[in-house]
Formats: structure tokens, sequence, C-alpha cells
């Protein structure tokens, strides 16, 4: 039970309700994600995402939103938005300090401020095929928080480590996942 | 061999150092049930073919020994058995080989231990819990050296294929990682796979015509297997006799293995590939006269994609008992004292032509042809490194 005088703007009450409703309705909790995307020009391309799947109908977000995706102009490329690998350090970061905030309102710690610095380091040679012994993506990725909440230090780092092992993006980053694409 | 047999030809004196007997590899470094992936009909060294009553049948390894054997007697090739080399250094003249019967100066060298002296592990074969035991091709033998019960094959070049199979043959559960491949059919419109290489000159295709040899170099075996039934052994095969797939092997990670979700994405390579290779043999036949006796043109059912592959493995509930890498082979290049070693271990050479003088290499992947480490290929590579090898020194005579 969330304590009261905690507020850090998660509902954990709403979701503790959605865990006991969907304890009941497994398939209510199938949820689909998806994107639209448009190449523009070059390596620019623009994916849009409104609408969803999930507890069994069709859902969307308030209002449809616009991602830009390009490279540098150091890749000969126009620079119209951030790289898709750094779109990956975004959906992690953000879904880490979500998770942060959802755990700590659940355990009653207050937090002020919660900042994460995310880098990953790739080796381009994999990507520009020079060398096939060197992986395309990631070779590492460091997230760095500087979390200040009424906690100690060790109920801080429980905080992340919680936030971690129910991160969605996490997962899909450190666990491997099935992928099928098709061209219609 | 077959370089000796071209140097006799030319009498240019030589001898063949070899550390243990004729075809030596063949007697020791092979799985006992391995056959020759080429047919009989293509067994052939300078000035010497088969001869046998079974043309489109595969060599056993004993055969291959004998047949080799029988060329080095044929050929009167003067080999020093048992002679281990230990060091190879350049000298003023050219080279000091230093042996276990003591040291030779020669004027050129050919290197000829092969492109497979070491079997090549993934970093994670570290990770593995000791629970399981681990083999390679070279210490394999057969299924019964193996524990009882579940086994993980990792690769599906000709070995992986080969080895998966005959190990869900012994009774055990296979397990195959499958990463990047090469498939064929061993038989084509009636035809081994191999006379198609051959006949329509993919096979000849030469090292300085392809575009990415580096690629073409490091590719996978093909997953082929040499059998009386001339039977193909593709995944479909595999996965239709209870062997399961997975994909490629990505990491070892508190004694789970973590295999890639992009298993599809290797079928459909593979696939595209093997397509792309028969529409070159058909437009190949389309070329020629039209007796050309071959049957009618034929597709293959796509690789099957698993309704679910598994994409990890708990290496700790005795389930898999041991591990069987087919992740390549690497040369063993510790004894050449000549800088001619890149730093990812192979030989800097221009088809065979070693970047030090006088210093050759042979049997090597596409050294100078596709066909290169097939035994049909060493006869025209030999040629080819052999008349180089005889202008240096005439070169070299000349400019005494």
């Amino acid at each position: 039970m969330a304590v009261s005088s905690v507020n850090n703007g998660v509902n954990v009450q709403a979701l503790l309700d959605a865990r006991e409703v969907l304890k009941g309705a497994p398939e209510a909790a199938k949820f689909t994600w998806r994107a639209s995307c448009k190449w523009q020009n070059g390596t620019h391309s623009q994916t849009k995402i409104q609408r969803f799947f999930g507890l069994g109908q069709e859902q969307q977000h308030k209002t449809e939103f616009s991602f830009e995706a390009d490279h540098p102009e150091i890749f000969a490329s126009e620079d119209h938005g951030i790289t898709p690998v750094e779109y990956m350090l975004v959906g992690l970061a953000s879904c880490l300090t979500a998770g942060v905030a959802a755990v700590a309102q659940n355990r009653g710690i207050q937090l002020r401020s919660v900042e994460a610095k995310v880098e990953g380091g790739m080796d381009v040679r994999g990507i520009l095929g020079i060398d096939s012994d060197v992986r395309n993506g990631y070779d590492d990725i460091k997230v760095t928080f500087k979390i200040d909440a009424d906690a100690s230090k060790k109920d801080i780092e429980a905080l992340v480590a919680q936030s971690q092992k129910r991160s969605a993006v996490y997962d899909v980053i450190t666990n491997p996942t099935n992928v099928k694409v098709e061209v219609v | 061999m077959a370089t000796s047999r071209c140097l006799t030809e030319r009498a240019i004196d030589h001898i063949v150092l070899e550390r243990g007997d004729v075809a030596n590899s063949w007697r020791r470094e092979r799985w006992d049930s391995l056959r020759l992936l080429t047919p009989n009909w293509q067994a052939r060294l300078p000035g010497y073919r088969y001869d046998g009553a079974d043309p489109d049948g595969f060599m056993t390894v004993a055969e291959v020994v004998a047949f080799v054997s029988r060329f080095a007697t044929l050929a009167a090739a003067p080999v020093r058995p048992h002679t281990t080399v230990t060091s190879v250094r350049p000298v003023d003249a050219g080279y000091r080989v230093a042996t276990e019967h003591g040291d030779i100066e020669c004027r050129t060298v050919v290197l000829a231990s092969g492109a497979c002296n070491v079997a090549h592990l993934p970093a994670c074969h570290q990770a593995i819990p000791s629970s399981v035991a681990q083999f390679t091709p070279l210490d394999y033998g057969n299924p019964r050296r193996l524990p009882e019960g579940g086994v993980l094959v990792v690769g599906a070049s000709a070995t992986g294929v080969q080895l998966a199979e005959e190990i869900h043959r012994s009774g055990r559960r296979v397990t195959l990682a499958v990463g990047e491949h090469v498939r064929l059919p061993r038989l084509y419109r009636g035809r081994d796979v191999l006379w198609w290489m051959d006949a329509s000159g993919v096979w000849n295709q030469r090292y300085d015509e392809i575009e990415d040899l580096t690629r073409a170099r490091r590719l996978p075996s093909p997953q082929l297997v040499g059998t009386p039934e001339r039977t193909t052994l593709d995944l479909n095969v595999l996965s239709a006799i209870g062997v399961e797939l997975v994909g490629r092997l990505a990491m070892v990670r508190d004694g789970r293995a973590l295999f890639s979700g992009g298993l599809r994405n290797q079928f459909a390579l593979a696939d595209l590939k093997m397509d792309r290779l028969l529409d070159t043999f058909d437009d190949w036949t389309r070329s020629q006269a039209a007796d050309t006796d071959v049957g009618p043109v034929e597709r293959f059912e796509p690789t099957r994609v698993p309704a679910s592959s598994r994409l990890t493995l708990d290496l700790r509930n005795g389930e898999i008992r041991s591990i069987v890498w087919a992740t390549g082979f690497r040369p063993d290049y510790s004894w050449l004292d000549v800088p001619v070693v890149d730093c990812k271990g192979h030989l800097r050479h221009d088809g065979g032509v070693v970047d030090a003088p006088g210093l050759y290499a042979i049997g090597l992947p596409v050294l100078r042809r596709r066909k290169s480490t097939f035994i049909c290929g060493a006869e025209d590579d030999a040629r080819d490194i052999v008349d180089h090898l005889a202008h240096y020194l005439a070169g070299r005579r000349g400019k005494r």
C-alpha cells in the first residue's frame, strides 16, 4: 500500500488494481504496440505513433506523436533527427526512469530528482561491413543514475535494481527476441 | 602432394615435410564417419585420378588416406615423414626450416599445412558450466564418446549438420544452433551439385574476380554430406527427423545459452542465396548445347521456420550434457617466424603468393579459385604457384 504522504506522481493504486484485474483476464493483458515508419529521403525517415491494442480493444494516445530519425553529417547524412540506435537509448533511459518512479511510489520513497545518463559503445566497423567479427549493435551500454530521494543509498540501489527487473526495454536489449520481417 | 608433383615435373629439387605419415590430418583429425564432400569422379591430383568402380560415391577417410598415399608413392614424392617443423625463419639465401631432426635451408617454402589446424571456439565457451562436456570436430570421433543425454551442436556448416544428424541417430536429443550457413542440395536436376559448380564455371572463379574476397574466404562450408545414397542434408531434413533448430549462439550468461531471434532471417538469406546459385546453373544450361544431359529445373522447399524457436537454454539442469563446437577452424602459424600473419591470424597472401619473397601457400579457402580447398582444386592452384615459384627461382639466379 502506498504511503499517503509520498507523491511521485505515479498512481500506484491504479497499477495495483490493474494487476489484480488482469490476473483473472490474461487476454486483456496482451498488448500490441505499433509504429508506422515512412522513408523521407536518404537515411531520413519519419515514424508516427498513435494507436495501439490493449485491454481487449483498440486504444490510442491522446495525440499522434512523430519522430524523425536520420544520421549525423559525419555519416554524409542530413541530420534531420537522432539515429535509430539513439532511440534505443531513449527507450532504455525512459523505461528505467519510469520504473524508478513507480517502484519508489510503491515503496513509499519520495523522489526529489532522478537523472539518468546513458552511454552505448559501438564499433561501426560492424555496420560498415569492415570486419564480420565485430557485431552491428552496441557492445556495451552503461546507465548512470543520479537520484535524490528520502531514502538510504541501499534503498535507492534497490529501487534501480527492481526497475531493471521489471523494465520491458531492459529485457528487450538484454535478451534475444524473435523478429519477423516480411515484405508485402 | 599436388605441389610436389608439379615441382617434380619442372625438375625443381624439393622435399616434403610431414609431421606424421602422408595424409596425416586425414588419419588423425577427422571424425570416424566422415566422407569426402566431392564425388569420386572429381577426386583427382596432377596426373592421377580415381579409377574405381563407384564414380558417384564418396570416399571414406580410410579411402582418402589410401588415395593420397598411393599418389605419393606413384609420384615418388620426396616425403620426410614424422618430421615436425618447429620454425620457419628468413635467412639471407631464403629460409631456415627448423625441424625436430635438424635444420634445413632452402630458397623457397610452400606452406601446405592447411586451414583447419585448430578448432575455433567462440569466447563464450569459457562460460559453459563444467557439468557440460565440450567437444570439437577434432576430438569428437563418434557419438559413443559423448555422455548420454542432450547435445547442443553449435554451427550449421557441413561439419555441424553432419554431426547433428549422426548424434541424433545415436538416440540423443540434439539442439542445433544455426548462424550464417550455406544451403545446397546434394543433387540438382539429377546431377551432383558439385558437378554443377564445376561445369558452370562457378568453382573456377578466380580469387581476383571475386567482389568480396574476404567474405568468400570466410564462408562456412556448404551443408553437404557424402553418402552412398547421395542424400541432401539441409535444415529441413534435420528438423524433420527431430533435431531442434535454434538461432545463432549469442552468449552464455548465468549458465544459460542465449540464442539469436534472427533465425528466420538466416533461413531466408540461405534460401535466397541457394536459389541465386541454382539460377546461375540454369542460365549456364540455357547457354549450352541443347543435349546437356540434365533433368528439369527444380526449386526446393524454403527452410521451414519452427513455430517457435527457443531463445534460451538452461545448461545447468541436465537437459544438455555435451556441446559440440562446429564453429570453424583456424590455421596454426605459431611456428612461422615470418611477419606475414595479420592480427586475425590469417596469412597475408595474393593468390598463394605470400607477402614475403619466396614464400607460398596452398590449400587455403579461395586461395586462387573457389574450389581451392576441394581435392580437385589442388592441381590448378599448385600449377599456378609452382609457375610463380619457378620464375622467382629463375629471376634470382639471373640476378646473381
